[in-house]
């Protein structure tokens, strides 16, 4: 830019400069102090943030090793971590898979075919998303326990009935889908249909293999935004050996059994992947944000 | 799918799914059953007729949002008119039938047990109640035993262990009485025996009626052509009482458990007019609103400066701060939440080691309401503020450079650039999606429960009630937690919420269309 910068320029970056290392500082404090913490010897030391002795006794009880104590005593691992780390991923990975399937078929049908109630179809959908399911867990929870005494691999407390909840968010997906479909020119399926093709067969074998970017971004945001739902996980989920990571690690964290350094551990070790991860996606998760979308 | 597979499947799952309706109408909820039924022949329709054939791409999106989402609202309004909660949980049959199984020992018909082993197996003895010196007396063991019974052997042990058995008169069974189990040994089975129902010869049936008998079980309850209950014992009647949802006799005295009924407006009444429940339910609905408009506030300031900041082009290494700054929406929002929990905790945490440090202070973030909340403002800043940024960076992306060239050749400061070109171009597009993050955080429950759980609670509530908490928040304590899960009042207060959320979204809709329109 063609700007003629003045004398004062100079200081005002050198103080931009610091004004945000200042406020890198205090974001990234608490990432790093948990790193940090998960070292530390002892669930209550305080006082010094760098550890002065590396102790990995908190990593060894996150990985579901068990370790002897300086006193000789045998410390078992206090909560099944991999065993949450894995719920949670299978969760996911289902819920995502599922969801990409449904809502990429119903934003073919928006994107393409003509059916009637299409524009009030749209709208409503994109109303009920504004009302989160946090709203209605008395209802979820009554749901799911009628649908468990029909049919119990559905119920409260089975990861299939979890996944089934999830499948209700599926209009934000729908809708970045079918904004992806209307981008590609239709005259493709049509030459398609010229030569003999079925709606099913022009959707599947020249609309899909195009699309493909599309759903590995609505398969990432589907998959993150189910590995961090807590509400609705901590209704249907109570047992130990069943809970997802998003409703287990509180409980490393309770007054009466207060276990910092091996949250800290299980805390670095869980939620690592999933920040890389949602980094990696970063570019679309914030392309979808500006469309109205907020994280959940 | 080949043609000659389609039709058994086809049939295959009709059956599935009818045999699933029958079971749900047999159990008495045909409204359920219709529902089901409903939902299916819709799902038939669509997938075997050609009339409707966009409708198969559409179907099972359209059945997840209507089962997931747009059910449990609804569900949700009808439950805030209705006094269900763990008291009220049953329909009234139900409750009536849960009643009328209810039984009490008879303990002057009761028979003293012992048990034998036999092989691997045991048989049960059953002799008339007596004193344990008469089994000594050769005469009275005598008269004691023409009036005893023995069971076949039992396989106790096994698997699945005996529900019914018949006994038969000791006189006539060829079986000698060795040595009973101690009382120790016959406890182990206890859960077995509790189960098991022993049929006499005269067609009573005995059940487990303590450790050392079995006893014939009365009812406690008499129906009665009315629909009313009778208690057997005083022979009181209980009539169902429709307004309050449990059986009550002419005093008023009401029998547990009670069942659900609709009471129209009771739960709203209660909102509005029990002083007890309304100071805190303003306390906590101001704060809903507090929190939601100060982390917005505060986010957009940080957020917005930083975007500002960030697009200044004399400045270096700014895609290295950009992610830096991006950091905190990255990490789950459930662990750094957590992480903040015990950063912020009074004795161990490392905030307050440095406070202590530094300042000689200790602030109680956890025990005092004020300080409480500005954790929770903090918190919640800290992980609001990137969205903003990176919002605001977008949109100043797209400001014409030309503007500010002009605004450099007419000698403006940057202040002057700020808020006479920046703010004015960006504040249009940005305003739906402020109101989107005000709605957001209206609800934002997880950072609420993960970190302070509505903690310190008000003094003095009949229903607990958390100073910090946020109207979402607190109804799922009254749902989920330590106040009495009345499901009821937590569905009228979320109803409530449902109408704030409609208002806001339609503020968001209208605002965002404008644009459109400028556009």
């Amino acid at each position: 830019m063609a700007i003629v910068t003045g004398k004062s320029q100079r200081w005002r970056v050198v103080a931009a400069h610091v004004g945000l290392i200042a406020l890198i500082v205090i974001t990234i404090f608490p990432l790093l102090a948990i790193v940090s913490i998960s070292l530390r010897p002892g669930n209550f030391s305080t006082g010094s943030l760098i550890p002065s002795t590396i102790s990995l006794e908190h990593w060894k009880l996150a990985l579901g090793i068990s370790y002897q104590a300086a006193d000789g005593s045998l410390v078992l691992p206090p909560f099944p971590v991999l065993r949450w780390l894995f719920n949670s991923i299978k969760v996911a990975s289902i819920s995502a898979l599922l969801i990409v399937a449904i809502s990429t078929t119903a934003a073919y049908a928006f994107a393409r075919l003509r059916f009637r109630f299409k524009v009030g179809i749209l709208n409503s959908m994109l109303l009920l998303q504004m009302f989160p399911a946090v709203l209605a867990l008395v209802a979820i929870y009554a749901i799911f326990d009628t649908i468990g005494s029909y049919v119990p691999w559905l119920g409260i407390e089975t990861h299939a009935g979890l996944i089934l909840a999830y499948l209700g968010g599926v209009a934000m997906h729908i809708w970045t889908i079918r904004g992806y479909f209307e981008t590609i020119p239709v005259e493709i399926e049509e030459c398609a249909k010229v030569d003999g093709a079925t709606h099913w067969q022009a959707f599947r074998y020249v609309l899909l293999p195009m699309a493909v970017p599309i759903l590995m971004v609505v398969f990432l945001l589907a998959f993150i935004g189910t590995i961090i739902e807590y509400p609705v996980a901590s209704v249907l989920l109570r047992e130990e050996n069943n809970l997802t990571l998003a409703v287990g690690s509180k409980y490393y964290l309770y007054e009466q059994k207060y276990l910092w350094g091996d949250f800290a551990a299980a805390a670095v070790l869980s939620g690592l992947p999933i920040t890389l991860v949602f980094l990696a996606a970063q570019r679309w998760i914030v392309s979808g944000l500006t469309a109205g979308g907020v994280k959940g | 799918m080949t043609g000659l597979l389609k039709w058994p499947v086809v049939l295959a799952l009709a059956t599935a799914f009818l045999f699933l309706v029958f079971n749900i109408y047999v159990a008495g909820h045909p409204v359920w059953a219709l529902c089901v039924l409903a939902l299916v022949s819709t799902g038939f329709f669509i997938y075997l007729s050609n009339v409707a054939f966009a409708y198969r791409y559409l179907f099972p999106g359209i059945a997840g949002m209507a089962l997931f989402v747009a059910f449990p609202l609804l569900y949700t309004v009808q439950i805030g008119f209705t006094n269900y909660s763990s008291n009220n949980l049953l329909s009234l049959e139900r409750v009536r039938e849960y009643l009328l199984e209810q039984t009490l020992p008879d303990e002057t018909q009761a028979m003293a047990y012992t048990l034998h082993p036999d092989g691997s197996e045991y048989r049960i003895v059953l002799m008339p109640v007596h004193e344990e010196e008469d089994e000594l007396d050769p005469s009275k063991l005598a008269s004691l035993q023409a009036s005893s019974f023995v069971s076949p052997r039992l396989a106790l042990r096994s698997a699945q262990p005996p529900e019914l058995t018949e006994m038969l008169p000791l006189d006539k069974a060829s079986f000698h009485v060795n040595d009973s189990l101690p009382l120790k040994e016959l406890l182990k089975h206890r859960d077995v025996l509790m189960k098991l129902k022993l049929k006499l010869p005269d067609g009573r049936s005995l059940s487990y009626a303590g450790a050392r008998e079995f006893g014939p079980l009365n009812n406690l309850w008499k129906a009665n052509a009315d629909g009313s209950l009778t208690l057997v014992d005083t022979g009181e009647i209980f009539q169902p009482n429709n307004a309050t949802g449990y059986f009550e006799n002419a005093d008023g005295v009401q029998m547990q458990p009670g069942f659900k009924v609709n009471i129209g407006l009771g739960n709203y009444v209660r909102m509005f007019s029990d002083p007890d429940f309304r100071k805190p339910f303003l306390a906590i609905f101001g704060w809903t609103l507090a929190f939601a408009t100060l982390t917005v506030v505060f986010s957009l300031i940080i957020g917005m400066t930083l975007a500002v900041v960030l697009n200044w082009e004399a400045l270096r290494f700014r895609t290295l701060y950009r992610t830096l700054l991006f950091l905190p929406y990255a990490v789950p929002g459930f662990i750094s939440i957590l992480v903040f929990k015990g950063l912020f905790n009074q004795n161990f945490g490392e905030i307050n080691a440095i406070l202590d440090a530094l300042f000689g202070i200790k602030p109680a973030w956890f025990a005092d309401p004020l300080l409480a909340k500005v954790m929770l403002l903090i918190v919640n800043t800290w992980l609001g503020y990137p969205f903003v940024m990176v919002l605001c960076s977008g949109l100043i992306k797209a400001i014409p450079a030309d503007l500010y060239e002009a605004s450099a050749i007419a000698g403006a400061k940057p202040l002057t650039n700020f808020f006479k070109i920046t703010a004015p171009l960006i504040v249009k597009p940005l305003m739906p999606l402020l109101i989107a993050a005000f709605a957001y955080n209206f609800n934002n429950f997880v950072v609420i429960t993960l970190l302070t759980n509505g903690r310190p609670d008000f003094l003095n509530t009949k229903i607990p009630a958390g100073t910090t908490d946020i109207l979402v928040s607190y109804t799922y304590r009254i749902a989920f937690q330590d106040s009495g899960q009345n499901f009821g009042l937590a569905a009228a207060i979320s109803t409530m919420i449902f109408f704030m959320v409609a208002l806001l979204s339609l503020a968001h809709l209208r605002i965002a269309r404008v644009n459109q329109d400028i556009k």
